[in-house]
């Protein structure tokens, strides 16, 4: 069984959960941890030997969830629209696709002279405050209160801004399933989007994600985020490692402990589409959210105008 | 004190300062949909910033925060100055109540926005939904309204 935070804990504050979503699926609030915090995976990818064990139970759990594409795909207008279509590509496994929601990258990285290699499982972060929720334009994504980011397959229309906004482009889309085809299909929409759901519904069962039960080598935790980061530190200091999803992106979680500098693996690794690097990530929401303050100051600015323009009235009249 | 000195005259300056507030907030809201690329309106020279949703997101954010203190405004404005004098006419119900719509699902969509606030889906749909029909419908009317040269308010 992998090392984890209290299972017995964890499991128990499932339960309730578990409830809730045999009643109303994926509405669930879906499993916090028992303090009430987002679940928080931890990865020690020292630990990682790339059996891909955890891909093929990925596969095998979420297999229900993948899309079964309408063909011939609706003709889209204007032609630039581009048809994504793995439907026939099912089995690309080094990359993420809408039938592979977790690959494992693996970098040759020189440190010291002394070559390691390094095995890095990589899907959804589940960013805090994910900007492909937040940002979605049609409420089709969502988080759960335990953290975990969700895109409902019935809601979404696949305009992929999801992937646009994220830091790491994770979702990945699927042309000729979906509303979009029971709406205007040719004029709006192209499908929908799919990435990795941390098997929420496993998780609101009491059961483990399929990745972190399957992995023979105990390579992830999950657990409250506060203990997972505290641990993460204790790791890294242990093994005079790296952090990584701590605060990127304003804070993810999914935390990675690797003993080879974050810089170094992106050096020796092959990125491009489907293969996101683990690049420095400022807080997407930031910038709009550190605003909003101003918007409380606006109706005071507003009135306090209005006032200053009586103000001068009555001087002008005395 | 004259009538002429109690009523406040419409500024020239306020008003394209709503029209422009009002255009850019439409403008940000719209590119808030994976639409502007699509069709090529990102393309046009000047006009490339609506394919970043970033960029939408914050000029939204900046248009709602002018917008907010515009209302303030003229609310203020009305009550201090003009409400003996003027009335709203159907035209100026029908707008203030839009944009009170408006700016109250705005808000809850902004709220939203930040961490650890989780809406249910049907929620974030009926924000959404809510928001772009009653943009729609300022806009829809606002066009009728410049048509017909309706007023918001007339004296009383």
């Amino acid at each position: 069984m992998p090392e984890m935070i209290s299972r017995r804990a964890f499991l128990k504050g499932s339960a309730a959960a578990a409830c809730t979503v045999a009643a109303s699926g994926l509405t669930a609030a879906a499993s916090t941890s028992p303090s009430g915090q987002q679940l928080c995976t931890l990865l020690d990818i020292s630990k990682c030997v790339a059996c891909e064990a955890c891909v093929d139970a990925c596969q095998e759990v979420n297999a229900d969830k993948y899309p079964q594409p309408q063909k011939p795909f609706p003709k889209m207008y204007p032609s630039r629209v581009p048809v994504a279509d793995w439907s026939e590509k099912q089995d690309v496994r080094d990359r993420l696709t809408p039938y592979n929601w977790l690959y494992i990258q693996t970098a040759d990285v020189e440190v010291d002279g002394e070559a390691i290699e390094v095995n890095i499982p990589r899907r959804c972060m589940h960013c805090v405050n994910p900007p492909c929720v937040k940002l979605c334009p049609w409420g089709s994504a969502r988080q759960l209160k335990s953290g975990i980011s969700v895109i409902d397959p019935d809601i979404c229309l696949g305009g992929s801004k999801c992937k646009a906004v994220c830091p790491w482009h994770i979702p990945e889309r699927q042309t000729g399933v979906g509303l979009y085809l029971d709406i205007l299909p040719s004029l709006a929409g192209n499908g929908v989007m799919y990435k990795c759901d941390r098997c929420y519904n496993r998780i609101a069962e009491g059961e483990l994600p399929a990745c972190i039960e399957a992995c023979p080598e105990d390579v992830q935790q999950i657990g409250p985020r506060d203990e997972m980061i505290a641990k993460a530190h204790a790791l890294a200091k242990e093994i005079d490692g790296y952090i990584y999803g701590e605060t990127e992106n304003g804070g993810t979680n999914t935390i990675y402990v690797s003993p080879v500098p974050f810089e170094a693996i992106n050096k020796a690794s092959e990125y491009g589409k489907g293969r996101p690097p683990l690049k420095q990530a400022a807080d997407s929401m930031a910038s709009a959210n550190n605003i909003v303050a101003a918007m409380a100051i606006a109706p005071i600015a507003g009135v306090a105008f209005a006032a200053g323009k009586l103000f001068k009235q009555t001087q002008k009249n005395a | 004190m004259t009538t002429a000195a109690t009523i406040s005259k419409p500024d020239p300056g306020r008003r394209y300062l709503y029209l422009f507030t009002m255009f850019f907030l439409a403008l940000s809201g719209f590119g808030q949909m994976p639409i502007f690329k699509r069709y090529y309106i990102a393309d046009i020279p000047g006009l490339g910033w609506l394919a970043k949703f970033y960029i939408t997101h914050y000029i939204h954010y900046l248009g709602a925060i002018i917008l907010l203190a515009l209302c303030t405004y003229y609310i203020t404005e009305y009550f201090m100055f003009n409400i003996k004098k003027r009335k709203l006419t159907f035209s100026g119900y029908f707008n203030t109540a839009v944009i009170f719509g408006l700016i109250i699902s705005g808000l809850l969509l902004v709220i939203k926005n930040f961490a650890n606030y989780h809406y249910p889906n049907s929620l974030i749909i009926f924000l959404d939904l809510c928001h772009i029909s009653l943009v729609m419908l300022l806009l829809g009317y606002g066009l009728y309204s410049l048509i017909s040269k309706k007023r918001w308010t007339t004296p009383r």
